[in-house]
């Protein structure tokens, strides 16, 4: 399968998923659980993500300098940074430890 | 004109498109650089148009993942826009093709800015202000990132990979307010890490929200602010109250996932 199918079916399904809600009675918004469940599992995946893009290549365990990325980020976002803010400070961060010789 | 402006729920829409549609160059800088071309990352910005489900999307497959696992991170990371797309209709009840529009600029922002006002009329304008004006600036800074990012040759050397990891951060950040959302991230943090060296890319990803999806099922007390908007754009008064507003118009005490026991705010 070509990266395109994947594309385009991801996108059919997000929109397939935003749809739904529109077509579902306003009282099945009573069921706790499957909030909980979208609100965990949205939580468990960006976590999941972190440290995937962090911490891995491929099947191994790495560090390199997209660890200095996260600390970056991190610290940014505990001094409230904005979002563009953020990303360009990780970004920093791994391009002058590279420049630096590690990682 | 000027009429229109002057609504408050017009105000934090268009400041919210602005400050949202600007990352729209990070993801296109990123897309390009994790191997998408460029009318394949326009292609996910126009049609899939979520950003955290974007990013999933690329990041499984920078990190050498297949498209079965990149797809499956973006529909799980979605799930939670269906949700929001029953509380717009509840709240907004869009009629015929409005309906098909409202779902797809249905996403964390154009809800937050919609779910804060108290006014129907200034919902309706906060939610058509910041889902529009989100779409068009999203999709424009996306082109623009990925002309970028293609022109800047080895994404290593500008650190774009560092990118990624503080965009996926920064998506996390707000929603680890309390205990709770926090240890979930750090278990499913480390169920990730674990999982890594025995399966092949991409899926360790969807063991986390496995387990993510194991303890929202055990777990009795709800998750406050997980399954609040990423942004808020209402900082005062409502800040200290987490999401308590957005309450629908009839029988109110059902209509946020995430209240806390006790009552509003």
């Amino acid at each position: 399968m070509s990266l395109w199918f994947w594309i385009l079916a991801a996108c059919v399904i997000s929109y397939a998923t935003k749809f739904a809600g529109y077509l579902v009675p306003a009282k099945w918004m009573k069921n706790e659980r499957m909030s909980r469940i979208a609100a965990t599992m949205t939580i468990g995946l960006l976590a999941s993500l972190t440290v995937v893009n962090a911490f891995s290549t491929g099947q191994q365990l790495t560090l390199d300098a997209r660890v200095g990325a996260l600390l970056a980020a991190a610290i940014a976002l505990v001094l409230r940074a904005p979002f563009l803010v953020v990303v360009i400070a990780g970004a920093a961060a791994a391009a002058l430890l590279r420049l630096a010789g590690w990682g | 004109m000027v009429k229109i402006l002057q609504s408050p729920a017009v105000k934090v829409g268009l400041s919210i498109s602005i400050a949202t549609g600007l990352y729209g160059i990070s993801f296109g800088a990123l897309a390009v650089a994790s191997g998408l071309d460029i009318w394949q990352t326009i292609a996910l910005s126009l049609l899939l148009f979520s950003g955290g489900s974007q990013f999933a999307f690329i990041g499984v497959v920078s990190g050498g993942g297949t498209g079965l696992a990149a797809m499956s991170a973006s529909a799980l990371l979605g799930i939670r826009n269906g949700i929001y797309g029953m509380q717009m209709n509840a709240l907004l009840s869009p009629r015929s093709w409005r309906k098909l529009v409202a779902a797809q600029v249905t996403i964390d922002e154009s809800t937050a800015t919609a779910s804060g006002q108290q006014d129907p009329a200034e919902q309706r304008r906060g939610f058509w202000t910041a889902g529009v004006g989100i779409f068009l600036l999203w999709n424009l800074f996306t082109a623009v990132g990925a002309l970028a990012g293609n022109a800047l040759g080895d994404p290593k050397q500008w650190g774009l990979d560092g990118a990624a990891v503080a965009a996926f951060l920064a998506l996390l950040w707000p929603r680890l307010k309390g205990k709770e959302p926090a240890a979930i991230a750090v278990v499913c943090a480390l169920a990730t890490l674990l999982a890594v060296p025995f399966v092949p890319s991409g899926v360790p990803i969807l063991v986390a929200a496995a387990v993510a999806a194991v303890i929202g099922w055990f777990t009795h007390k709800p998750v406050p602010q997980g399954m609040a908007p990423d942004i808020e754009p209402y900082a005062e008064p409502y800040s200290e109250h987490d999401c308590a507003h957005m309450v629908l118009p009839e029988d109110g005490a059902s209509a946020r996932p995430g209240r806390r026991e006790g009552g509003q705010g």
